[in-house]
């Protein structure tokens, strides 16, 4: 089991992002190893598709659920085809490390 | 030089920045008196492919033609696709989705552009191309000149450019002079329609908006080396700005038509070509002979 | 936190005027002018810039005839039709028509085409007398203007967001291409402003067609409805049977040219008059 959380940095300190396909970066944790990595969205900058582009990553890394801000259209379509969950959260000034020990409770 | 005498029809396109300023009326009552004082061989082609109305009018209009406009979208075939993402790397619109792991490959038509970049790159013929119409084009006999040609974007699409290329690309040699009836803004659509004009009439009325977005547009034909006038309709109705801009900048003055609520209720009736006033005649009269005279 | 679009279908029916006139009443707003291609508001909105971005609109391609051998491979795969021989030797790209998808780059033999980013788009994060207004200003005949369009309300939600808004209003482009398409997306509700002439009233029956491809909730207002009675008329009939609420009527009136000249919203311009109470109570019925 996978979980994204959308990040603004590549550390743990960094803050939650609100935007998904538009993500500085995406924290990616492994539930059975607890094995955490954060991999740069080099689409977050693209001028159209970001949402779709990060999707593909997404489903390639096997990921079953995203925290995220905000999910565009294309992007939600592409991840409801692969049942990944989404998980909505607003709160942009809480870190990422917050979220990871929300999660493990 | 007599643009008349050459087989290429002599191309006028009616422009403006902002929506509402008068387009579609100059270019309604344009037709009709060039084909009463310079050529009868005017054809009108409504080119505000988006919301076109010209039509309108012409209340006593008959079809005489219809066709689709295409475009080519492409789709993969996944059975013989290796998912290599040589086509994903070549897609600059973000528009392919390719997934090894779980042997997905999908176009995203709305990302689409059509450019057929895909299809090149893949090497095992796993792309092809299906046709998605996006609109289409209608030709009208009116009365007046040879009649009204109109392209109409299919609800949904956001390739209006395309259809306005197709548009443009229709044989029109039974005319000599073809009026452009362009989109509002200063974008692709506009410089879609523009680009092969002869001459471009921008009409404009005397707001801030309507100078605003005039200026815009200058600054567009400037650029595409277009030669033009100005036409401030609904003059009385705004302040003087427009004038000293146009001043400024030296544009040409082709006319100015005096904002009158009647017209306006005339106008939104669709009855504009009836019961002409000779005040309407006398003015674009005077518009024909300036247009000839920036011809010569 | 509401989204409401303001559109036309037609041009200058007035949906610029519209929007400004509201704009004195909607408290705790973000303004964002959707018509980047002919934007307006700013007019009478008199932003201070805060922050300016440059927005890519994708590349070009250009020639280096340096190495350029002239062989029109490139021309044969352009599907834009943006590559012409200039006097039938010269290959030559008309860098208006391209759409920046690099094939011919690509399939160039010599690689003698190069890339060139367009970086001549801007928008704008600025303050203004009635909140904060996004807004963007696009380079003469530039590409993407649905992209720009997305970007800059993508912009005006985060400040949506960060200022605790309740709501952006959204200042929309005429017609129904990519960007209308572009500022219905996502949107809460939908405020048509229909001008009663033949023009208007079909031009705002294909931008209805259009907006009920992705159900949202649509208001509209008659905008200058005594300059012909009779299309006034079936109008209201026509909402009615699509039933889209009717939420006031505007008079033509001189008055809102000379408030424009101002360089005033209606409603602050005249702000006791029975037209600012047809536009407060627009407000109200599109806020609830």
């Amino acid at each position: 089991m996978k979980t994204v959380i959308t990040s603004t940095g590549n550390t743990l300190d960094s803050n939650f992002d609100l935007r998904f396909g538009r993500a500085a970066y995406f924290c990616v944790y492994d539930e059975e190893t607890e094995k955490i990595e954060f991999i740069e969205n080099i689409h977050s900058n693209d001028q159209g598709g970001a949402g779709s582009k990060a999707s593909e990553k997404m489903i390639e890394l096997g990921v079953t659920k995203i925290i995220s801000g905000d999910f565009g259209p294309k992007a939600m379509e592409l991840l409801d085809q692969f049942k990944i969950r989404l998980i909505l959260m607003s709160d942009e000034s809480k870190k990422v490390s917050d979220i990871l020990n929300l999660m493990k409770k | 030089m007599n643009n008349l005498s050459k087989k290429e029809p002599f191309k006028i396109a009616v422009a403006s920045g902002k929506g509402g300023t008068g387009k579609t009326t100059v270019s309604v009552n344009l037709q009709y008196f060039i084909s009463k004082f310079w050529s009868e061989k005017v054809l009108l082609l409504d080119c505000d492919v988006e919301e076109p109305n010209d039509l309108i009018f012409f209340p006593e209009s008959e079809i005489t033609g219809n066709k689709e406009v295409h475009l080519l979208v492409p789709f993969i075939d996944t059975q013989k696709c290796t998912f290599c993402r040589k086509c994903v790397d070549w897609c600059e619109f973000n528009a392919i989705v390719v997934i090894p792991p779980v042997k997905f490959a999908q176009v995203n038509q709305s990302l689409c552009h059509s450019c057929g970049a895909c299809i090149v790159a893949c090497n095992n013929g796993a792309i092809s191309e299906n046709k998605v119409s996006i609109g289409e084009i209608n030709n009208y006999k009116t009365q007046i000149g040879v009649g009204l040609t109109e392209g109409k974007l299919k609800i949904g699409s956001a390739m209006q450019t395309s259809v306005i290329k197709a548009l443009k690309s229709e044989d029109f040699n039974n005319a000599e002079i073809i009026i452009y009836d362009a989109p509002p803004g200063t974008s692709c659509p506009v410089v879609t329609t523009v680009s092969d004009a002869d001459f471009v009439v921008l009409v404009t009325e005397p707001t801030p908006f309507g100078v605003y977005d005039l200026s815009l547009t200058v600054d567009l034909l400037k650029e595409m080396n277009k030669t033009t006038g100005v036409i401030v309709n609904k003059s009385g109705l705004g302040n003087n700005e427009v004038y000293e801009y146009l001043e400024q900048n030296n544009i040409p003055i082709l006319g100015a038509i005096p904002f009158n609520k009647n017209y306006a209720s005339k106008y939104a009736q669709g009855n504009i070509l009836k019961n002409i006033l000779i005040e309407t005649e006398d003015f674009y009269k005077e518009i024909i002979s300036n247009i000839k005279k920036y011809i010569n | 936190m509401q989204e409401i679009t303001i559109l036309s279908g037609k041009g200058g029916t007035g949906k610029t005027s519209v929007t400004a006139a509201l704009a004195v009443f909607a408290e705790n707003s973000v303004f964002c002018d959707n018509d980047v291609d002919a934007a307006d508001l700013h007019l009478i909105f008199e932003p201070q810039i805060i922050e300016k971005q440059t927005f890519d609109s994708g590349s070009k391609a250009i020639i280096n005839y340096n190495i350029c051998t002239n062989c029109g491979i490139c021309k044969d795969y352009c599907r834009f039709d943006a590559i012409h021989f200039e006097n039938a030797v010269k290959i030559f790209i008309d860098t208006f028509s391209c759409e920046g998808c690099k094939l011919c780059y690509r399939v160039c033999p010599e690689n003698a085409i190069e890339m060139e980013r367009s970086l001549n788009n801007f928008h704008y994060l600025s303050e203004t007398r009635f909140g904060t207004l996004v807004h963007a200003k696009m380079g003469p005949g530039e590409e993407n203007s649905g992209k720009l369009v997305t970007e800059i309300r993508r912009k005006a939600k985060e400040t949506a967001k960060k200022q605790n808004a309740d709501f952006i209003i959204n200042d929309g482009p005429p017609g129904i291409g990519c960007s209308a398409i572009s500022s219905i997306t996502g949107t809460n509700k939908i405020l048509l402003v229909i001008e009663p002439s033949k023009s208007g009233f079909h031009d705002i029956k294909r931008l209805i067609e259009l907006i009920d491809t992705f159900k949202i909730k649509k208001y509209a207002v008659i905008n200058k409805f005594d300059i012909n009675m009779e299309i006034t008329t079936e109008i209201e009939e026509f909402l009615r049977i699509q039933n889209i609420p009717l939420i006031g009527k505007i008079p033509f009136d001189k008055i809102m040219v000379e408030a424009l000249i101002n360089k005033k919203a209606i409603t602050e311009f005249i702000p006791d008059s029975e037209i600012s109470m047809i536009f407060k109570l627009i407000w109200q019925k599109i806020s609830i």
